[in-house]
C-alpha cells in the first residue's frame, strides 16, 4: 500500500514575498500611485527633518531664557508655565484635588467598564459627580473653597467638556424621545427647542449668557460666570445630541415597537428595555463625533473671559518677563488636544466593538 | 390691557433694579468683604498674571490701590479677567465694582454707557516703531516709509490724518492680527510699524534684538486710559477719583513706599494732609485717615508703581513721557488735597 507523504509547502517565490514585494504591492502598483509615493515622500523628506530640529534636537529644555543659545522651540516656556496650563489659577498647595479627582474618574471608567451589577452602576454614576464637584470646588467637610474664577487650564476644558457631554446626554435622549412624542404640546415644545438652538450658533448663547442674562438680575443675586457659560453649553450640546439619537430611533425597524408594545409593557419600560438600547448603539460614533466636537468648542469660552487651556496662551504671553512664546505655547495646546481627542475615538471604537452583539 | 398693566411695571423695575440696589457701591464692597475689580484677560505692564498665576501690572496694582483705600489691605482684590466686549456690562450689571482695563476716555463711554471715568492712569497714543538701522530720530522723517498696520483699526484712520497733516506721503501693508502685523515688520515688509505706544513697546520685546528697534517720541492721538466706575454713585467715584490723585500726590511730594514712615513726622503741611496726620481728606470719603498711607505704604506711590510693572523697572521700560509729573514736563496732575 502506498503510504501518503505529506510534503512541506515550500515558500513563496522570493517576488512575491518580503520588503520589496510589499512595497511593489502597495507604493509602486502603477505608475500614478508610484508618482504619488515618490511626491509623499519628498513631502516627508523637505517637513520632516526641519519639524524634529525643532521640536527636539534644537529644542531647549531647561535652564533659563538668558542660556537660549539653541534656535528651537524653548520648551522652557512650558516647564515655567506649567501649572497655569494645567490648573489654571487653582492655589498650588491645592493641586492635589484635582489630581485626587483624576485618580478618582479613572476608577470609576474602571468600574463601570467591569462591573455588570446595574444598580451599583446607577449610583456610582450619582456618586462620581457629587465627590468630583466636592473635591474641587470644596466648601464642606473643611475643604477650602476655591471659587470659579480660580479654574483654569486644561482643567477648566476638561470640566466644561466634562459637564457639557455628561448633562447634556440625557436631556438629549428625553429631547429626542420628546419629539417623536405623539402628543402634541410636548412635540412642539422640543421641536421648538432643538431648532431655535441649532439654529444659533455658540458664541452667541455664550455672549447672551454673559452679557445680556447678568443685566437681568440685580446686585446681590450673583450668578457665577461658569456656571452660565455651562448651561449654556448644556442646552446647545443637548439639542445636537437629540438630533443624533433622533437618527438611531429611526433606524430602529417599526416591528420592534410593535412588538414591544404586543407584549404589554408601558411606554417607558419598551423605550428603556428595548427600543434606547438598540438606538444608543447605533448612534455611538455619531455620539462620540459630537462630543468630540463639543471638547474643541469649549475654547469658545475664551470669548466671556473664561481662561481654557487655549486661552492660556494669550494670558501667559501676556507676562512681560515671558513675551513672544505664542509658537510653544500653540504646539502643546494642539498637542494635548490631539491627545485627549484620539483618546475618546479609541474608546469610542473600544465601546463599539463591545455593544457589537449582531456579529458575535 | 390689564396684561400689559402688569408687565410694563414689571419690565421697568427690572431694568432700573441694577441702578437702585447698588446705590452705595462702598457698603456693598464692604460687605462682600473684597473689590470686584475687572481686568484684562492679558495686557503685559497693565494687568497679567506671573509664573505663579499672581497678576500684575499697572491697572492691577491700581485695583489694590482702591482696596487699601477701603479695607487698608492689598489683598481684598478679586479679579475678574474680562475681554473689551463684555467690560462696560460687568459694570453696569454690578459683576464689577471698578473697572481698571486700560479704556479710552471718549465722550460716547463717558456719556452714554452709564458709567463715569475717574481720572486718567496712563496717558498713551498712537506711536511709532522703526529699526535703529533707520537712523531716524522723529516721525517728521517718515516721509514716504511703508507701514504694518492691523486692518480696520483705527490706527489706520489716525495714521492717514497724520500724514495729510504734515503733507507726507506713506504706503501701507495691512494685516489681521496684531502678531502677522510684528510678524510683517520682523521680515522687512516695512519700515515702521504703529499701534498704541504701550502695545509697542511689548511687540518690541519680541523682536529677537530688541535694541535694534526703537519707539520714536512723536505720540499722534490721544488714548487716555482710566478707572471707571458706574454712573450714579458720586461717593464711590470720589473714592477711585481721590485714591488716583493720592498716589500721584505722594510722588509729588517725594512720600515713597520707603521713606512713609519717616514722612509721618514730616512738618510739612501738604504731607500732613495727605497722610492724615492733620486734615480730614480720609473721612470726608468715608475712609480711614490713613487711607492714603497704606497705599503708599503697601504699594508706593504712583511713580513706583509705574517704574515697577511698565517702566525701567520692568522688561518693558517704557519711557514716563506724557505720564512724567505735570513738575517735570509731563501731565499727571493731582488736584490739591486740602
Amino acid at each position: 500500500m502506498a503510504v501518503y507523504e505529506v510534503k512541506q509547502a515550500k515558500p513563496a517565490p522570493s517576488n512575491n514575498r518580503g520588503l520589496i514585494y510589499w512595497c511593489r504591492q502597495n507604493l509602486f502598483s502603477s505608475i500614478g500611485n508610484s508618482i504619488l509615493t515618490l511626491l509623499c515622500l519628498y513631502f516627508l523628506y523637505s517637513v520632516l527633518p526641519p519639524l524634529v530640529n525643532w521640536l527636539l534636537i534644537d529644542a531647549t529644555w531647561s535652564g533659563s531664557q538668558q542660556d537660549i543659545v539653541k534656535e528651537g522651540a524653548r520648551w522652557i516656556f512650558i516647564i515655567e508655565k506649567f501649572d497655569q496650563f494645567i490648573y489654571g489659577f487653582y492655589p498650588q498647595a491645592l493641586h492635589w484635588r484635582p489630581n485626587l479627582v483624576i485618580i478618582i474618574t479613572a476608577l470609576f471608567i474602571a468600574a463601570m467598564m467591569n462591573f455588570k451589577h446595574v444598580p451599583l452602576k446607577l449610583a456610582l454614576m450619582v456618586l462620581y459627580p457629587i465627590i468630583s464637584i466636592i473635591f474641587i470646588y470644596g466648601g464642606v467637610f473643611g475643604l477650602e473653597v476655591v471659587d470659579t474664577p480660580k479654574w483654569g487650564g486644561l482643567m477648566l476644558t476638561v470640566i466644561v467638556a466634562a459637564v457639557g457631554i455628561i448633562a447634556s446626554f440625557p436631556i438629549g435622549i428625553v429631547l429626542a424621545l420628546g419629539r417623536q412624542s405623539h402628543m402634541p404640546i410636548v412635540k412642539t415644545l422640543c421641536v421648538g427647542f432643538i431648532e431655535f438652538v441649532r439654529g444659533v450658533p455658540l458664541i452667541t448663547i455664550l455672549f447672551m449668557a454673559s452679557v445680556v442674562l447678568p443685566l437681568f438680575f440685580h446686585d446681590g443675586i450673583e450668578f457665577d460666570k461658569l456656571l452660565r457659560a455651562l448651561i449654556g453649553i448644556t442646552l446647545f450640546q443637548a439639542a445636537y445630541i437629540a438630533e443624533v439619537v433622533r437618527g438611531g430611533l429611526q433606524a430602529i425597524p417599526k416591528g420592534q415597537y410593535e412588538a414591544a408594545k404586543s407584549m404589554g409593557l408601558s411606554y417607558w419600560q419598551s423605550m428603556l428595555l428595548i427600543i434606547l438600547p438598540q438606538a444608543l448603539k447605533i448612534s455611538i460614533p455619531n455620539l462620540v463625533g459630537s462630543f468630540i466636537s463639543l471638547f474643541k468648542d469649549t475654547t469658545l469660552v475664551l470669548i466671556i473671559g473664561l481662561f481654557d487651556i487655549l486661552a492660556m496662551v494669550t494670558l501667559t504671553n501676556s507676562d512681560p518677563e515671558w513675551l513672544g512664546y505664542e509658537v510653544e505655547g500653540y504646539v502643546f495646546v494642539t498637542f494635548i488636544y490631539w491627545v485627549f481627542c484620539f483618546s475618546m475615538s479609541q474608546y469610542s471604537k473600544s465601546v463599539e466593538r463591545r455593544f457589537n452583539t449582531e456579529l458575535k | 390691557m390689564k396684561l400689559t398693566k402688569i408687565a410694563l411695571p414689571v419690565i421697568a423695575s427690572l431694568t432700573l433694579l441694577p441702578a437702585l440696589a447698588q446705590a452705595d457701591t462702598l457698603d456693598s464692597v464692604k460687605k462682600k468683604g473684597a473689590l470686584n475689580c475687572g481686568v484684562s484677560t492679558g495686557i503685559p505692564g497693565f494687568s497679567a498674571t506671573d509664573s505663579k498665576g499672581v497678576w500684575k501690572g499697572l491697572d492691577v496694582d491700581f485695583c489694590h490701590a482702591v482696596a487699601t483705600a477701603v479695607f487698608g489691605d492689598p489683598s481684598k482684590v478679586k479679579f475678574v479677567p474680562l475681554t473689551a466686549k463684555e467690560r462696560f456690562t460687568a459694570l453696569q450689571s454690578g459683576e464689577i465694582d471698578l473697572l481698571a482695563r486700560t479704556s479710552t476716555w471718549t465722550a460716547t463711554r463717558d456719556n452714554s454707557l452709564g458709567l463715569n471715568f475717574t481720572g486718567v492712569n496712563y496717558y498713551d497714543g498712537q506711536g511709532f516703531l522703526v529699526n535703529k538701522s533707520l537712523g531716524i530720530k522723529s516721525a517728521k522723517e517718515l516721509d514716504g516709509a511703508t507701514f504694518c498696520i492691523q486692518a480696520g483699526t483705527t490706527t489706520e484712520l489716525n495714521l492717514t490724518d497724520y500724514f495729510k497733516s504734515q503733507k507726507m506721503e506713506y504706503k501701507a501693508v495691512t494685516y489681521d492680527t496684531s502678531g502677522q502685523t510684528i510678524d510683517g515688520f520682523k521680515k522687512g515688509r516695512c519700515d515702521a510699524v504703529t499701534s498704541d505706544a504701550s502695545q509697542l513697546y511689548g511687540l518690541r520685546l519680541k523682536m529677537e534684538d530688541p535694541s535694534a528697534v526703537v519707539v520714536l517720541p512723536e505720540i499722534i492721538s490721544k488714548e487716555p486710559l482710566g478707572p471707571v466706575v458706574r454712573q450714579g454713585d458720586d461717593k464711590w467715584f470720589n473714592i477711585v477719583r481721590w485714591s488716583l490723585f493720592a498716589l500721584l500726590e505722594a510722588e509729588e511730594l517725594g512720600v515713597t513706599q520707603a521713606n512713609v514712615d519717616k514722612q509721618l513726622k514730616s512738618e510739612n503741611p501738604n504731607i500732613k494732609r495727605l497722610l492724615g496726620t492733620s486734615g480730614k481728606a480720609g473721612e470726608q470719603l468715608g475712609l480711614d485717615g490713613k487711607w492714603a498711607y497704606n497705599m503708599v505704604k503697601n504699594l508706593g506711590n504712583y511713580g513706583e508703581m509705574f517704574d515697577r510693572n511698565v517702566g525701567t523697572g520692568s522688561p518693558l521700560k517704557i519711557d514716563r513721557g506724557l505720564n512724567e509729573l505735570w513738575l517735570k514736563g509731563g501731565l499727571m496732575y493731582s488736584m490739591p488735597i486740602r
